[in-house]
C-alpha cells in the first residue's frame, strides 16, 4: 500500500474531565486512509471516549488529533457515527431515516429520495422501507442506522459497538454485510467493541486499550485478505489471532486487579 | 396485563352505573328528601328535556368559548415552551413568572380581566386559557428538554443547525408530552368557560352559557334543572377529551410505543 496521509492522527492526546480522573492518557495513533482499526479493551478504558474526540462531539484537554489533516469539528462531513443503538428517529419511517443526513444537507427531495432508495436496497430491506423502527427487528434498525451512515458516502465512519446488544447470528452477518459494504462505499473505520472474535474477523489492526487511566496497550496485525469469507472463522488461523488478543485483553485485565 | 373481554369492558361500568342509581333512589326514598333538594335521575332527565332549549344554546356558547380558550392556551403554549426550551437563560428568567401566574387563583384575577378583556366571550376565553395554559407549557417544556442524547449527537454530527434540530428533532420528540399537556387543558376548559361565564359572563346578546345557566336556575331554585346542567357539562367535557384523544391517536399511533399492541 503506498504511504498516505492518516486520515486520524492523534499526538500525545490527553483527556480529562475537568479535575475528574483522566480519561485518556498519552494517546499515539495513525490511522491510515482504508484501514479498519478496532478498538477493544476492558469497559471504563475510554475507547467510546475516543470516538467522542474524534467526532468532534468532545474536546480533548492536552495533545493533538487531526481529522483528514484538519479540526475534528471541520471534518464532520467527511464522517459518520454509527451509535450502540440505531438512534433511528421513530416517528420516521425507515426511508426517511436514511434521507434525513440528505435533508439536512439540503439537497433536493427528489434526490433524497432516490439515494435513501438505494442504499436501503444496498442493506436488503427495500421491502421495508415504509416501516417504522418499532416494526423492525434489533438486526434490521441496525441495517437502516448503517445505511443512514453510509448515504453521504464518509472516508470514515465511527462506529461504538454497534452489534453488541444483538444475538450472535445476526451479529456476525452484520459484520460480513458491514464488510461487504466496503466494496460499494470504501470507507476508514474505527470500530470500538466488546467482543474479540468481531474484531479479528473485522479488522487488519486491533488496538488493545488498558482503563484508569485509558492508553493503548498493545497492537495486533491481522493479516488476513478482503474480502473475507464467514468459513474465516473456523480456520485454525483465525483461532490463534483470537487466543494472542484473548490473552492481551486478560492480561490488560489482570494488572489493573492488581493495582 | 391479562385482556378483558369485550363484553365485560362495557358490562361492568354499565353494572356499576346501574347500581349507583339504584342507590340513589335507594337514599331518595329512605330519607324522604324532596325532589328540590335531591331530585331523582328521572326528574333530572326529565328537567333537562324540559329545559332542552336554554341547555343546547349554553352548550354550545360554551363550547365556544372552551374551544376558544383551549386553542389559545394550546398555541400560545406551544410558542412559549419553545422559548423556554430554546436557552436556558430565558427559562431562568421567565419559568418563575410563570408559575406565580399560576399560583395566583383566577378568581382573584376575574373582576380584572373583566374589566381590561370586557365581559362576555373575550372575558370568557381569557379565564379558559388561562386555566388550561400552564399544563400544556410546562409539559412541552419537559419534552423539549427530553430529548434522546444520541440523536442530539447524531444531528451535531450531520452539522444541524439550532433551527433543524428544534423543528426536526426536539420538536417531533416532545409531541408525547405535548399531547399530555393538551388531555389536562381539554378537561380543563370546559371548567374554565363555566367558571369564566358564571363570573364574567352575561346574557345581553340572548344566551350565557352554561355558567349563566348555573347561575340563573341557583336564583330560581331549579335544583332539578341544575342537576341537568351538571350532567350536560360533564358531556361537554367528554366531547373534549375524546377529541384530543382522538389527535393523541392520530398523531402518535403509528411510531409511539404507547399505541404498541402486545400479543400475550
Amino acid at each position: 500500500m503506498p504511504w498516505l496521509p492518516p486520515i486520524v492522527e492523534f499526538t500525545a492526546l490527553s483527556k480529562r474531565y475537568g479535575d475528574g480522573p483522566v480519561v485518556l492518557e498519552d494517546l499515539n495513533l495513525a490511522v491510515a486512509p482504508g484501514e479498519f482499526v478496532s478498538l477493544i479493551g476492558p469497559s471504563g478504558c475510554g475507547k467510546s471516549t475516543v470516538l467522542k474526540l474524534v467526532s468532534g462531539l468532545s474536546p480533548w484537554t492536552k495533545g493533538e488529533l487531526t481529522v483528514a489533516g484538519t479540526k475534528p469539528r471541520l471534518a464532520r462531513d467527511r464522517q459518520a457515527f454509527i451509535f450502540q443503538d440505531a438512534t433511528l428517529l421513530p416517528w420516521l419511517t425507515a426511508q426517511l431515516n436514511v434521507e434525513l443526513p440528505l435533508q439536512l444537507r439540503g439537497l433536493p427531495p427528489g434526490e433524497c429520495a432516490a439515494k435513501a432508495r438505494q442504499m436501503l436496497a444496498l442493506v436488503g430491506l427495500e421491502s421495508v422501507r415504509e416501516y417504522y423502527p418499532r416494526q423492525l427487528s434489533g438486526g434490521m434498525k441496525m441495517r437502516v442506522s448503517i445505511a443512514r451512515a453510509l448515504t453521504l458516502a464518509p472516508q470514515l465512519l465511527l462506529l461504538d459497538e454497534p452489534f453488541g446488544a444483538l444475538d450472535e447470528m445476526t451479529r456476525n452477518r452484520l459484520n460480513e454485510e458491514l464488510l461487504a459494504l466496503r466494496a460499494t462505499s470504501p470507507f476508514t473505520a474505527l470500530f470500538v467493541t466488546h467482543s474479540v472474535a468481531e474484531a479479528v474477523f473485522l479488522s487488519n489492526r486491533i488496538v488493545v486499550m488498558a482503563a484508569h487511566p485509558g492508553r493503548l496497550q498493545a497492537e495486533v496485525k491481522v493479516d488476513f485478505p478482503y474480502p473475507r469469507q464467514p468459513e474465516l472463522r473456523g480456520g485454525a488461523e483465525f483461532q490463534a489471532k483470537v487466543n494472542e488478543v484473548s490473552r492481551l485483553l486478560h492480561e490488560v485485565d489482570e494488572r489493573r486487579t492488581d493495582a | 396485563m391479562k385482556k378483558m373481554p369485550r363484553l365485560l369492558v362495557w358490562l361492568l361500568p354499565m353494572a356499576s352505573g346501574l347500581l349507583f342509581v339504584a342507590l340513589w333512589y335507594g337514599i331518595r326514598l329512605a330519607s324522604g328528601l324532596q325532589s328540590w333538594i335531591l331530585p331523582t335521575p328521572l326528574e333530572i332527565i326529565q328537567a333537562a328535556w324540559h329545559e332542552r332549549g336554554p341547555l343546547l344554546a349554553g352548550v354550545g356558547h360554551t363550547a365556544l368559548g372552551a374551544a376558544g380558550g383551549f386553542l389559545l392556551a394550546a398555541s400560545v403554549g406551544f410558542a412559549t415552551a419553545l422559548l423556554l426550551g430554546m436557552s436556558r437563560a430565558l427559562r431562568s428568567s421567565l419559568y418563575p413568572w410563570l408559575l406565580v401566574l399560576q399560583m395566583t387563583p383566577v378568581i382573584v384575577l376575574t373582576p380584572i380581566i373583566s374589566l381590561w378583556a370586557g365581559p362576555g366571550m373575550p372575558g370568557i376565553i381569557t379565564i379558559t386559557w388561562l386555566i388550561s395554559y400552564f399544563p400544556i407549557v410546562a409539559n412541552l417544556t419537559q419534552g423539549l428538554l427530553s430529548t434522546d442524547r444520541n440523536h442530539v449527537a447524531l444531528f451535531r454530527m450531520y452539522n444541524a443547525s439550532r433551527f433543524q434540530e428544534l423543528r426536526r428533532l426536539r420538536v417531533p420528540a416532545a409531541m408525547p408530552y405535548y399531547l399530555a399537556g393538551l388531555r389536562i387543558a381539554a378537561t380543563l376548559a370546559p371548567i374554565g368557560a363555566i367558571f369564566g361565564e358564571y363570573m364574567v359572563g352575561n346574557s345581553s346578546g340572548g344566551t350565557g352559557g352554561l355558567g349563566y345557566l348555573v347561575y340563573s336556575y341557583n336564583t330560581q331554585i331549579k335544583i332539578p334543572a341544575l342537576f341537568a346542567t351538571a350532567l350536560t357539562s360533564c358531556l361537554l367535557g367528554f366531547v373534549f377529551v375524546a377529541a384530543v384523544a382522538w389527535l393523541n391517536w392520530a398523531v402518535l399511533h403509528k411510531w409511539h410505543d404507547s399505541f404498541e399492541r402486545y400479543d400475550h
